[in-house]
């Protein structure tokens, strides 16, 4: 199929997805690298080999629209547009990070920026998304909101719930499944019972599969969902099928994977590399301009490590901040 | 100012403020009831009649039955909280917890410290607890000790009708997550309670009489049956404070180390299960604070440590009774008053 639609993207607009799918990609192969150093505490599930998802589904989104996350968040917050110096930050635990070194990876969160929270709890997210929904067809604000879960999340009873009352409330909601072929160690193709995206249209919404390491097929893909959700018609759902360069977190030896399983996915799967060659083939973009992303690219993930080594950590009486907004 | 029942203040509450702020929204199963069937809109207003006519009159945007799905709705709620509304979500009984806790403890509590201060979650959740409704294992416990122990939720438990219309419509108006509990056996109790709305602020204790011998702490329905063994001690001549903390978090712990530095004794009254639960926090705190006031040991009034039984027989051997409080009282007069400190 010819994703019509999605080179309809103008220069602009390919340029920043570009950037986004860059960034994402070097902010975790540099957590990857300072997190085997020791600079990094704490657990971080890192998104490499997963950009175009992110980044083609948020390409549609704007600050009315929320996301809700999962562990595998850091892709996420970036393509919903969360600043990078304070994610960096954050991830290292410092004061100034988004949210002031109190979540970490596996909490980070913007939400005036609507991005809800990557979150601990598999399929946590799906119910806050539906009530973001909720809230934007309350206040008629216009906006949506997108679910991503991951294979593991799609068997919680949170997702198929939330999925039963998207319909039932029609709510402006897309559930984006991130298949990445695992649940931790365990592979989709085993945990997943049935049909994803039959599981979809069990709800009554329709579903859609869709190429994870191809930017343009997401991005056309979610071109329905928005539509239908924007217009008040309700839920939609993608099966997006993709694959993670690192394993379930940091640290995991990725035994249950087979040999060269990972090698093989860089050299031909790899989402940015087929978004180069899709657009400068098409003499769309130039190679001199990726050349130039790719540069910015590196010294703002250089200068946000540096910055989060440098930022102090918060100070003894943020301990007990910010569990209320009151309590006497 | 008129007699109102205790499912009358909380409807009044939730009307109230519903017509004070667009933003205020309720859900839940069948807090309207009857969607998609046949017969009558708004047909029950809950299992027991609380949000009665508040659909008629809000519409199906603002009070919206759920399909039987806490955990898709309890966490809706919490997110649409994150997004500008102030839900009000009801559990339906507080038993159902098992199903959806994580969008409670996980998720809406935690919102706020793990973003850093950035984010506020106003949202209550209302939840019948308590046994004596013959409801059995399943439809009547307590519970608010597990609430209590998390940081970020609040805690309310109104003890009558003037007390649930103040303290919820001060949840409605809090910008923290809220849970607040309602009796199920409280619902037909009548009282004064004024027509225009007003707030009983958090944490601050109610005193609901004054003594010098003992304080009785009790919590929620447990303050009418400390009461009534208060009526029956002050005719034998013993003289209680009952003192309702109105909430387990924030907890007024100075009322009561206050009244317990006064009379010396302290009996704690606590319809949920004993172990770790309102009782024995209230009694490990006020032994750490207050130890040298105290001239008899802190006793508590809890059920045993069972599931709450289905027979009546069984069902009224296992609440808290005036007679039962009343004895524990007047064993803890009966203790051989303790040497204060040096």
């Amino acid at each position: 199929m010819e994703p019509s639609r999605a080179l309809q993207l103008n220069r602009e607009e390919l340029l920043r997805a570009y950037r986004q799918m860059r960034t994402i990609r070097e902010f975790e192969e540099r957590v990857h690298t300072e997190f085997s150093s020791g600079a990094i505490p704490g657990f971080v599930h890192l998104y490499a080999g997963e950009e175009a998802v992110a980044v083609g589904v948020c390409m549609h989104l704007t600050e009315r629209d929320c996301i809700a996350s999962t562990h595998r968040g850091h892709g996420h917050c970036i393509a919903k547009g969360c600043d990078v110096k304070g994610m960096m930050a954050e991830i290292f635990g410092r004061a100034d990070g988004l949210c002031g070194g109190k979540g970490g990876s596996m909490h980070i969160a913007d939400v005036a920026k609507g991005m809800l929270g990557a979150n601990g709890i598999v399929g946590g997210g799906a119910p806050l998304a539906c009530g973001a929904a909720l809230a934007a067809k309350t206040l008629k604000t216009g906006g949506v909101a997108v679910a991503f879960g991951g294979d593991g999340a799609s068997n919680q009873g949170t997702t198929a719930e939330s999925m039963n009352l998207a319909t039932v409330w029609k709510l402006p909601v897309i559930f984006v499944l991130e298949d990445n072929g695992y649940a931790e160690s365990t592979a989709s193709s085993w945990s997943i019972g049935g049909d994803a995206v039959k599981r979809a249209e069990g709800f009554g919404m329709p579903g859609v599969r869709v190429d994870g390491h191809d930017f343009f097929a997401v991005y056309e893909a979610m071109h329905d969902p928005i539509a239908r959700a924007r217009a008040g018609e309700g839920p939609s759902f993608l099966h997006v099928k993709v694959n993670r360069y690192y394993g379930h977190f940091e640290g995991d030896a990725q035994t249950y994977r087979a040999p060269g399983e990972v090698q093989r996915l860089r050299a031909e799967m790899d989402c940015i590399e087929r978004f180069r060659k899709r657009v400068t083939e098409a003499k769309v973009l130039e190679e001199k301009d990726l050349a130039a992303i790719d540069r910015e690219v590196l010294e703002l993930i250089e200068e946000s490590v540096r910055a989060a080594k440098a930022a102090a950590y918060p100070p003894p009486p943020a301990l007990l901040s910010d569990v209320y907004v009151s309590y006497p | 100012m008129s007699k109102k029942s205790f499912r009358q203040a909380v409807n009044e509450a939730l009307r109230q403020e519903m017509e004070r702020d667009p933003t205020v929204v309720l859900m839940g199963e069948d807090v309207g009831g009857g969607m998609g069937a046949p017969g009558e809109d708004d047909a029950w207003g809950g299992p027991l009649g609380v949000t009665k006519g508040l659909m008629s009159q809000f519409g199906r945007e603002r009070v919206l039955d759920t399909p039987i799905t806490e955990s898709a709705f309890i966490g809706a709620a919490a997110g649409a909280a994150l997004r500008g509304l102030r839900p009000v979500a009801e559990l339906m009984f507080v038993d159902f917890m098992g199903v959806c806790f994580d969008q409670i403890f996980n998720q809406a509590a935690k919102f706020r410290y793990m973003f850093g201060g950035t984010a506020k979650t106003p949202l209550v959740i209302r939840t019948m607890y308590g046994a004596g409704f013959r409801a059995a294992s399943q439809h009547s416990q307590c519970l608010y000790p597990i609430f209590t122990h998390v940081p970020g939720l609040k805690v309310v438990i109104p003890s009558s009708p003037y007390e649930a219309k103040g303290l919820l419509i001060q949840a409605i108006r809090d910008d923290d997550p809220v849970i607040f509990f309602e009796h199920k056996v409280m619902y037909d109790d009548e009282e004064d309670v004024p027509d225009d709305p007003y707030t009983i602020p958090f944490g601050e204790a109610r005193f609901v009489r004054e003594g010098e011998d003992v304080t009785i702490v009790a919590i929620g329905r447990m303050v009418q049956m400390a009461s009534k063994a208060a009526d029956a001690l002050a005719k034998e001549g013993i003289s209680c404070t009952v003192l309702d903390p109105r909430t387990t978090s924030p907890l007024d712990l100075q009322s009561i180390l206050e009244s317990v530095q006064e009379t010396g004794r302290l009996v704690i009254v606590d319809e949920a299960n004993p172990r770790c639960n309102i009782a024995t926090d209230i009694s490990a705190q006020v032994v750490e604070q207050a130890f040298e006031s105290l001239k008899a040991p802190i006793r508590m009034v809890c059920p045993p440590h069972t599931p709450v039984p289905f027979s009546p027989a069984l069902e009224d051997a296992f609440i808290p009774s005036p007679e039962k409080i009343a004895a524990v009282v007047r064993s803890v007069m009966a203790s051989p008053t303790r040497q204060a400190a040096a």
